[in-house]
């Protein structure tokens, strides 16, 4: 008998994610309709830094292991396919991040059942059966896809499913679960864990970005899209054309071989708008472009676009955001 | 070291997509295909592996015919051998169905390292590379963007949120590419004709021995749509001084965001 919708909770430094607080307050929807239970699976220990009962949990299920201190996708593999063998649960949701996106797959894998990845829309059809939207081909398609065997497992976009107000008077059932692990399961492990020193803020969850392309002109220039994306408290994006060049890291390209985003405000500057640039931002809530070229076909999805010359653009926008702020 | 690299052939992505007739796939006529990006990193990297330890690099493909010109490809850039499980039924197969097949040719060939693409551009699942990892009970280390192989082990940086993270395991392995971890070498003329006289060893999918539990489909693609147009925007008029004040007004009042 398949009930409820288990929800992966991922936690770095012991906090817990937002993409999964989000992921949490989709499977409240679902299983409000459902009336069935939604249960949050953490696998840390101490007191969860959020209070998930607020967000949608009816059980709190903490799955604590020595083994679990550090990331591996075999030992939270193994957690999450033997709580889902004792709950078994209709669905199981987690969010698209980097871990999401190892760790589902391969849980997935274990359980013999589909998964669908990135998900932008989840829907229940035929009564219990999830249906999932999800983008193919970076963005350029959305496919309506449906998971046929249980539990169906899906990755949701960070940034995508709105983030309801914490609801005071929740409360919910907590649990430990123990799970049976030894260590001769785990073959890889992450060992280390080096926080970047440049992108404070990381591209997919990210509510705003600006970002450059080719008509930047060279690396030096790179500083104009930083400034104006720190004023924003947002991050740095660009284009493959950027990259390629080798004016900028690759783990800021948005595209189809680069980050697929959806922020709130997305800025473009001096990108002309490939076809495989759009399928990584074009769902965006709203879209600014700044070029010189006004048949440039960032134009064509740009809620407002600015023809001119970002050089002079993009740091007066800076200096009015700055001021903006300040007063 | 036997390392083995499984290629899909896929849409390029200057492809402009449009939606078949059934609304369930895309429609084929005037798509140009290409090696998946990822994969290319997967090959280039199996390639600087074999140059440093030795041993041989075999690119396995699952697909329709024409999934051999991307395996071609590859065997131009320098891969010693290919291998194709040829069945049309496998160019729309989910995801599990895919890696059960992968994960029973590798399984065969009993490799040291199994290298794949972060995803295949097109279908963007990125859940074959796992199938494979699970039904081989291999350790897996997803979107790689720095890997080093020592004879039994590997040590593996991936990009996370905001941070690097270092995995280390043994080997054999399953690892996927992301963009950074090399840049592909192009075929050379040498390569190119050397691939033509090298041998593409066609499989069935039945020889493999799977399950009708195996090969039954776990997702099903219900409809495919265009993403939804975009409302027209506007053009901000105005030299410099207007059109930055016009801007931030809009993105106060319209947007809400400011």
């Amino acid at each position: 008998m398949t009930q409820g919708i288990l929800v992966f909770i991922e936690e770095r430094d012991n906090k817990i994610k937002k993409p999964s607080l989000e992921a949490l307050g989709a499977a409240r929807k679902l299983a409000d309709q459902l009336n069935e239970p939604v249960i949050a699976l953490r696998v840390g220990s101490g007191e969860p830094s959020v209070n998930l009962a607020q967000y949608g949990a009816d059980k709190i299920i903490s799955a604590p292991h020595e083994l679990l201190n550090t990331y591996s996708t075999e030992g939270f593999c193994a957690a999450v396919v033997q709580i889902a063998a004792k709950l078994q649960p209709r669905f199981i949701l987690g969010s698209a991040s980097s871990m999401g996106k190892d760790l589902l797959p391969r849980v997935a894998a274990k359980l013999r059942v589909g998964l669908a990845q990135d998900c932008i829309e989840i829907h229940l059809v035929d009564g219990q059966q999830l249906e999932c939207v999800r983008p193919m081909f970076a963005g350029k398609a959305y496919a309506r896809v449906r998971l046929l065997m249980a539990p169906a497992i899906a990755t949701l976009r960070p940034n995508v499913f709105s983030l309801g107000a914490p609801d005071a008077g929740r409360t919910a059932e907590t649990e430990i679960f123990a799970p049976e692990l030894n260590p001769a399961q785990i073959h890889a492990s992450v060992k280390e864990i080096q926080v970047s020193a440049g992108q404070k803020i990381e591209l997919t969850e990210a509510n705003i970005i600006v970002s450059g392309g080719r008509g930047m002109k060279g690396p030096e220039n790179f500083p104009i899209i930083q400034e104006l994306a720190n004023a924003l408290e947002g991050a740095m994006g660009a284009s493959r054309a950027a990259v390629d060049a080798g004016w900028i890291d690759h783990q800021h390209q948005v595209g189809q071989t680069g980050k697929t985003v959806s922020p709130t405000l997305y800025i473009a500057c001096g990108i002309s708008g490939a076809i495989q640039h759009l399928a990584g931002m074009s769902s965006s809530k709203y879209i600014v472009a700044i070029n010189k070229d006004p048949e440039a076909p960032i134009f064509n999805v740009a809620d407002y676009g600015i023809v001119g010359d970002l050089f002079s653009v993009v740091p007066a926008l800076t200096q009015a955001v700055k001021s903006l702020k300040s007063s | 070291m036997k390392i083995v690299v499984c290629v899909k052939y896929v849409p390029d992505t200057a492809t402009k997509i449009r939606i078949a007739p059934s609304g369930k796939e895309i429609d084929p006529a005037d798509v140009a295909f290409v090696v998946n990006p990822y994969d290319e990193f997967a090959v280039e990297e199996a390639l600087k592996i074999k140059e440093k330890r030795g041993g041989e690099v075999i690119v396995v493909g699952a697909g329709s015919e024409q999934a051999s010109v991307g395996l071609r490809t590859c065997l131009a850039m320098g891969a010693d051998s290919a291998i194709l499980v040829q069945d049309p039924s496998l160019d729309k197969a989910d995801s599990f169905v895919l890696g059960t097949v992968l994960a029973r040719v590798c399984r065969n060939l009993n490799p040291d390292l199994v290298l794949f693409g972060k995803h295949a551009i097109g279908v963007d699942n990125g859940q074959v590379p796992a199938v494979v990892a699970d039904q081989l009970d291999l350790p897996q280390a997803s979107v790689v963007t720095k890997l080093d192989i020592q004879e039994k082990s590997f040590r593996a940086e991936r990009d996370i949120e905001g941070a690097r993270e270092i995995v280390e395991g043994s080997l054999p392995a399953v690892i996927t590419a992301q963009k950074g971890l090399n840049t592909p070498r192009y075929a050379s003329l040498k390569g190119i004709m050397a691939a033509k006289k090298k041998q593409i060893a066609i499989q069935t999918v039945e020889a493999l021995g799977l399950s009708a539990q195996d090969l039954q489909p776990r997702v099903s693609i219900e409809q495919m749509t265009l993403p939804p147009s975009r409302p027209p925007g506007r053009i901000l008029k105005g030299d410099v001084s207007e059109v930055v004040p016009q801007l931030l007004k809009l993105l106060h009042e319209e947007a809400k965001i400011l």
